[in-house]
């Protein structure tokens, strides 16, 4: 497992051995070290913001709560929910993206991508615009059937193309299909006059998340997660093409249907929470499969510690450049994750 | 025998053309009566010819002439400006799916305009006349750009890495956006907001102004070049052997549709689709020949343009919907809709 070093002549093998390698020495780091720095991360994101509060502060905030003061309040009730909420949001997405990348076989899958992410949020808009005052928990389930309708959108235009369900066509077609819903969200949010409320959910972003939401979201996120580690076998056989998996005894109709729907639920409650964050999925799967190689056993834990620490990381930035007026963390984000995107969409060798 | 036959379908063809542009045009002036018509203030067609004449009340002229003429105006000269630049992408290119709009040049005239307007107090104390031409300086560049990242050596350029590298560039332009306008002004976002969904914000004569002398001079060029363009349509060696130098011509008539999508961009924000939607319609109504279907294109977008403004200002009165909005409602299944149709 140990690494070699790198001479010109050497590197063609190495990237393959690379490409054909589990490293689960390397997994096993990257969980712990992870996870140490996310730790570091989260501290720093509840002491830092509009007003600096010392860490030993935060440490008595959170373990001896005292409500008379202000300082315990705002972490107790601003920053706390909003970084978990980073954290949540980040793995989710991250799983999501590792699972459709693995069973699809197509590099660019992404929620975000696919048209998921706005699939939820034009639910949210007719939500806001038709019942108003609806309890979280269904806004959330709503929000998972809007992410179920947009992914049938775009999997149906996809796989209509004469040539099949290219890479390309399904970034295309979910381009589209954000377009056209992103629109329709909007008109419907300037009909109703529930362009605040709309916006105050989407701009709000992490800074709006409140306990109960985390409450509502944790376990089926917790459980989405879960469920990926339990598929990470059959994903990594599927990944290897459906005929091997086939060949190796896999219902692959059934893996498809859990793997489908743990991805609609991770991207349904991520929206549900901070709106819309693109290229987190597309992003972290392909750096995750860089370091620890082709195991999604490996993959998807790995996958939700690293997306964790780029949303929690990208939050703390949003809240840098300009304070104490906020970058919608999306933002930041796009621009880290297009420049890869472009990277991938011209290594992509097939004829896409 | 056989050569008559040739030409009587080429007339026939040339007439059943001509047919469908004045039908177009009969269209759009039917609609211009429909959209003076909305809003707070109805005007009788009488009116209407009469306050065009000098003859109106006062509120009527100011009305008229003050609001609701220049924004027709604006109108008809986007949609013309993207549909135009849409067909030309499309077949330079060769590439069904091109469109400012998509291909993020929309994005980077927008980004350079946003700069611009950031530097003064106002939205409206910025140069109106140096907006299209800043408009333009980042649009030629995103396609240079772009270009560039979808091209390959030994490869060229594929249609839908094309259109990748475009969705990709755009996404990535709209992020800078938000971030600068944020950093510089927090209270332009509203404004970005909705000039990014494609709501004709300048609606003046100023505007009409600045606007037109691209449009005068980029739309008949590209007419002129209509030749050339059926040309290029039989594939680079053909038009080659033709005797075509066909990069020249491709450059040019690129920096002429980069030119026309960026001006209007400069007026009316991101307004996507009706460089995809237009030429696609003309070419089912006349065919592919370009000088048929450029014209035509450009009625189909004006059309387009007008109808949409004039419902998203109808439906919710007294606010409204941005003109982007409704074109996007329009064009994208049929975007979809072409997806699903064309060939790998």
């Amino acid at each position: 497992m140990n690494q070699q070093a790198v001479s010109g002549s050497g590197l063609d093998e190495k990237a393959k051995r690379l490409k054909l390698r589990s490293r689960p020495w390397a997994a096993t780091l990257i969980l712990i070290g992870g996870l140490i720095v996310l730790a570091l991360g989260i501290a720093i994101s509840v002491s830092f913001g509009a007003a600096d509060i010392k860490l030993s502060v935060v440490w008595t905030a959170v373990f001896h709560f005292n409500p008379e003061i202000t300082d315990h309040q705002i972490i107790r009730e601003l920053r706390l929910p909003r970084v978990l909420g980073g954290v949540m949001v980040g793995a989710s997405l991250a799983v999501a993206g590792a699972i459709m990348q693995g069973m699809t076989r197509n590099p660019l899958a992404d929620s975000g991508l696919m048209g998921i992410n706005s699939g939820a949020g034009f639910a949210l808009a007719v939500c806001f615009a038709f019942f108003p005052g609806l309890p979280f928990m269904y806004l959330i389930l709503y929000s998972f059937v809007g992410a179920g309708a947009g992914a049938g959108i775009v999997y149906g235009v996809g796989s209509l193309a004469k040539g099949g369900l290219t890479p390309a066509r399904l970034v295309l077609a979910g381009a589209a299909l954000s377009a056209l819903l992103s629109a329709l969200s909007e008109g419907i949010a300037l009909y109703f006059r529930i362009g605040q409320d709309l916006a105050f959910w989407y701009a709000g972003g992490l800074a709006g998340t409140k306990w109960f939401q985390l409450q509502i979201m944790s376990p089926w996120v917790i459980a989405a997660i879960l469920g990926a580690i339990v598929l990470s076998r059959s994903i990594t056989m599927l990944s290897l093409g459906e005929d091997i998996a086939k060949g190796l005894g896999q219902r692959t109709g059934l893996v498809k249907l859990a793997g489908t729907l743990i991805v609609l639920i991770l991207a349904g409650a991520s929206v549900a929470v901070v709106g819309a964050v693109g290229f987190v999925g597309l992003i972290i799967p392909h750096l995750t499969r860089y370091l620890v190689g082709v195991d999604y056993r490996w993959i998807i834990p790995c996958s939700a510690v690293l997306g964790a620490l780029l949303v929690v990381g990208g939050d703390l930035t949003a809240r840098m450049i300009n304070p104490p007026h906020e970058t919608p963390v999306g933002a930041i984000i796009a621009l880290i994750g297009v420049p890869f995107f472009l990277y991938l969409a011209r290594k992509e060798r097939r004829e896409l | 025998m056989q050569s008559h036959k040739i030409i009587s379908s080429e007339d026939a063809r040339r007439k059943h053309g001509l047919r469908v542009i004045a039908v177009l045009a009969v269209l759009i002036v039917i609609m211009f009566i429909i959209s003076v018509n909305t809003g707070y203030i109805r005007l009788t067609p009488l009116e209407l010819l009469d306050t065009l004449f000098g003859k109106g009340t006062d509120k009527q002229e100011l009305i008229l002439f003050q609001f609701r003429l220049p924004r027709i105006v604006i109108s008809l000269l986007i949609g013309t400006a993207l549909a135009v630049s849409g067909a030309v992408m499309q077949g330079v290119f060769r590439n069904d799916l091109a469109d400012p709009g998509i291909l993020g040049i929309n994005a980077g005239a927008g980004l350079m305009v946003m700069l611009l307007i950031s530097f003064y107090p106002t939205t409206s104390a910025a140069p109106v006349y140096l907006l299209p031409v800043v408009a333009f300086a980042g649009a030629a560049c995103t396609a240079a750009l772009i270009y560039s990242l979808a091209y390959k050596r030994h490869q060229g350029i594929s249609p839908i890495r094309l259109l990748l590298t475009g969705v990709a560039v755009a996404a990535g332009m709209s992020a800078a956006m938000i971030v600068l306008t944020l950093r510089l002004d927090p209270d332009k976002y509203q404004f970005v907001a909705t000039w990014l969904a494609g709501s004709i914000w300048g609606t003046s004569w100023k505007f009409v102004l600045s606007l037109l002398p691209w449009i005068v001079i980029l739309l008949p060029y590209v007419i002129y070049k209509a030749r050339v363009m059926n040309v290029l349509n039989l594939g680079e060696q053909t038009a080659t052997g033709l005797g075509a130098n066909v990069s020249r011509e491709q450059f040019r008539l690129l920096a002429a549709a980069v030119g026309l999508a960026a001006s209007s961009v400069a007026v009316s924000g991101g307004i996507g689709f009706v460089g995809l939607v237009g030429p696609h319609l003309a070419r089912r109504l006349v065919g592919p020949k370009h000088q048929l279907m450029l014209p035509a294109s450009a009625l189909i977008g004006a059309l387009l343009v007008i109808a949409a403004d004039t419902i998203g200002r109808r439906i919710l009165q007294p606010s409204e919907i941005p003109t982007g909005i409704v074109v996007a409602v329009i064009g994208a299944p049929y975007f979809l809709y072409l997806l699903a149709r064309t060939k790998s």
